[in-house]
């Protein structure tokens, strides 16, 4: 490192350079992008606060391993170009991953100036280069080498199914990717809202992968049109990515009620089918003054900020631990409170209470928190005679999902787990029946965006080191 | 993308039988499976039943009638326009056995996707028997195809301008007096389903109905299509669509089929009066 060429470190900044925002007054009301980037100003200053360590902890905290001292140095030396180059070698969704990923308990949790300050922002330094040419759509396609004739179709275009294909297709694989719904993208495209993750940046990602040669056909659901047989009758190997699966709804009195929504049909019918844009779009969506969404995640959040934006006047979050056991990101939460979102804790929906068959009120009990159980969360249970009811137009139920069986019901030779995942090994991505791999949620259960990349790359690499032993045999 | 292959009017003056380049879908399909389609980039996903699969010539057939936006847009497109997205074969396909006597009951344009079903049935070695109404005679559809495929085509219209005066459940009520019914199936309006279901009980035949909730991925994602079956949360989608008529909570399955009646009121309109000063400039 040529760090003898700079010129004397100033003090460090303390504290993170602050990210422009739209106002929460006037965002509230729209679906333009919340967080606006970094300019060039502001990354050099950030740039400026690493410490360029000789052994990068935030390098092991990343699930795919951006080479992070290498492109902030880029950043620093203004050489932009270098910076993202140096970023889409690990990383297919740069543009994504510097907006959704949880930094926060990854890369910039191990950064050692965390320890005293505040750590580099390292997500806003990876928006920053990903943004600076305009979109991904303007990203140079990589150098691909010969085919080497093998060819792998992968089960799903969220994050891991992106991730695995842009590897192998890099490595002179050929790549098919098979989607379900109409639009490439998984969550990032029906899952995550426009103002936290715009989808012109989905799809110039994989617009990329087209470019590199990888075939996508969409409105294809394998285990219906296809089955696992017969995929591997034409393919070498398979990647099951098929997600996060269905929605849990809780199982009270009154929860088919109109009015109440899982959080994915919620989330579905707006990003995906644009219901915002209703009646330009076609597919409608209920809206509601005073709108109740139960959960404390990422989805949760999601949801109740997508319903203040649809017109609701009251949006809450109403959620069974305390602030401190919400899983959501903090950014999130901060984000939600500035433009009005009221948060209740220590409450749990009972029963849900309609007139001429849509929802009016929600009929909760408070909890308390008890002693940590063997994961370390904090038990809840019910206070006895503390029901109250609050009114509500509608409620979204952000519970999390269960294991989809769809795939995995017409191919019965793959092990699952006794909540119906996926069964791997670990540091391949092998299930049960030979060259057949998996990754992501329908391995975990909901996890991370970044986290399904990880699990796409480790099983590219897998099966790169499969059929690379397969054809010297 | 599915081109339209064939389309014509069945019955005046808003249910048309379109038939799709499908070959893939036409090779997996079954009787009582549907699929999915959008037909423009601002549209909406709507589920449709099968009214026919054709593996040898790669098509699916679909019989809809135009009573929205969505449908109406369907009906303007031509032979050789393309559906942007076709989506399919979604759902369980109905679980065709030989059982002895299979009677299926079927309403107005409604009666379409019986007609794959009695196919299979009949090939099964089964005894098939269709109950087809509607409230008058010229909507009727179907009858020829039926009686190729069927051993007995009963027709009942309210209005009594063809076969038997009446609604298809007295028909049904009549067969089932005479005894010797395995299974009924029906398809058709939810209403309908629930009087078939209503009938069929006090003789204890198993009776297997189509459920028609709102959808919209059609792969278990998101839960709109839930319905209760037995006091369980069941997903039409994929669990379904066909059920145990004796199990169907039919007041839940109603209200929730009017979610959105206002919205698409409102939509239809706007799409009518946009199309109209199209045409009037």
């Amino acid at each position: 490192m040529k760090t003898e060429k700079n010129k004397k470190k100033p003090k460090i900044i303390p504290r993170k350079t602050p990210m422009p925002e739209q106002d929460p007054s006037q965002r509230k009301d729209n679906f333009e992008e919340v967080a606006l980037g970094y300019s060039l100003e502001m990354a050099l200053q950030e740039a400026e606060r690493c410490l360029q360590c000789k052994d990068p902890k935030c390098v092991d905290g990343c699930p795919v391993n951006v080479p992070i001292p290498q492109f902030i140095k880029a950043i620093h030396d203004g050489d932009i170009q270098k910076a993202i180059e140096l970023i889409q070698d690990k990383n297919l969704l740069p543009a994504v991953c510097g907006r959704v990923c949880p930094q926060e308990d990854q890369c910039e949790k191990n950064c050692l100036l965390g320890k005293k300050h505040e750590p580099v922002s390292i997500g806003r330094l990876e928006r920053f280069a990903a943004d600076w040419q305009g979109t991904a759509c303007q990203l140079t396609t990589p150098e691909l080498p010969s085919s080497t004739g093998k060819r792998v179709a992968i089960v799903g275009s969220g994050p891991a199914g992106l991730t695995c294909a842009y590897d192998l297709a890099k490595l002179g694989h050929e790549v098919t990717i098979y989607e379900a719904l109409h639009e490439a993208g998984g969550v990032l495209f029906y899952g995550i809202p426009e103002f936290r993750l715009p989808k012109d940046i989905v799809t110039c990602e994989i617009a990329l992968l087209r470019r590199m040669g990888v075939e996508i056909v969409t409105n294809a659901v394998i285990g219906k049109l296809i089955s696992l047989d017969e995929l591997m009758q034409d393919f070498d190997a398979c990647f099951i990515a098929t997600g996060a699966g269905v929605p849990t709804f809780p199982g009270i009195e009154g929860e088919h009620l109109n009015g109440i929504y899982s959080a994915n049909e919620f989330l579905t019918r707006t990003n995906l089918m644009r219901a915002y844009n209703s009646p330009e779009f076609d597919t409608p969506v209920i809206t509601g003054k005073r709108v109740a969404v139960i959960g404390g995640g990422n989805v949760a959040l999601d949801s109740v900020r997508v319903a203040l934006r649809l017109g609701a006047e009251k949006a809450m979050i109403l959620y069974r631990r305390s602030e401190t056991e919400m899983p959501a990101r903090e950014e999130e939460i901060d984000h939600a409170r500035q433009e009005g979102v009221r948060f209740e804790f220590l409450i749990n929906p009972v029963r849900l209470i309609g007139s001429n068959g849509w929802v009016e009120k929600i009929e909760c009990i408070r909890m308390e928190l008890g002693e940590c159980d063997e994961s370390g969360r904090k038990s809840v249970c019910e206070i006895a005679g503390t029901q109250f009811q609050i009114p509500v137009d509608v409620v979204i139920m952000a519970l999390g999902t269960e294991a989809n069986q769809l795939l995995l019901k017409s191919s019965g030779d793959i092990a699952l787990n006794k909540r119906g995942y996926i069964v791997i090994d670990e540091a391949t991505g092998r299930t049960s029946r030979k060259w057949v791999y998996a990754g992501g949620d329908i391995v975990t259960g909901s996890a991370t965006v970044i986290s399904a990349m990880g699990a796409g790359r480790t099983a590219a690499k897998a099966i790169h080191n499969d059929l690379l032993e397969f054809m010297k045999e | 993308m599915a081109k339209i292959l064939e389309k014509r009017l069945i019955r005046e003056p808003d249910v048309f039988y379109y038939r799709l380049e499908a070959p893939l879908i036409s090779r997996k399909a079954k009787p009582g499976q549907f699929v999915i389609i959008r037909l423009h980039e601002n549209g909406e996903r709507i589920p449709l039943s099968l009214a026919d699969i054709n593996p040898e010539e790669g098509t699916i057939s679909l019989i809809v009638m135009a009573v929205g936006k969505t449908t109406t847009e369907m009906s303007m497109m031509k032979q050789g326009n393309e559906i942007l997205d076709l989506c399919g074969p979604l759902g369980q396909p109905t679980h065709i056995h030989t059982v002895g006597k299979v009677v299926l009951v079927g309403g107005g344009f409604g009666v379409a996707p019986l007609y794959p079903i009695a196919h299979a049935f009949k090939d099964a070695g089964n005894d098939v028997v269709i109950i087809m109404g509607a409230r008058s005679k010229d909507l009727l559809i179907y009858e020829n195809e039926f009686n190729r495929v069927c051993d007995r085509v009963i027709i009942t219209t309210d209005d009594g301008s063809r076969g038997i005066k009446g609604f298809v459940t007295e028909a049904l009520q009549k067969e089932l007096e005479k005894g010797g019914v395995d299974l009924v199936l029906s398809v058709g309006p939810a209403i309908m389903m629930q009087n078939v279901s209503q009938t069929t009980e006090p003789f204890d035949v198993k009776t297997i109905v189509s459920l028609n909730p709102i959808m919209v991925d059609g792969t278990g994602m998101c839960g709109g299509c839930r319905v209760l079956i037995g006091g369980e949360t069941r997903f039409a989608c994929v669990d379904g669509p066909e059920f145990d008529g004796h199990q169907v909570d039919w007041d839940n399955l109603m209200n929730r089929q009017k979610k959105y009646v206002n919205h698409e009121k409102l939509s239809f309109e706007r799409w009518k009066q946009k199309h109209t000063n199209m045409l009037c400039e």
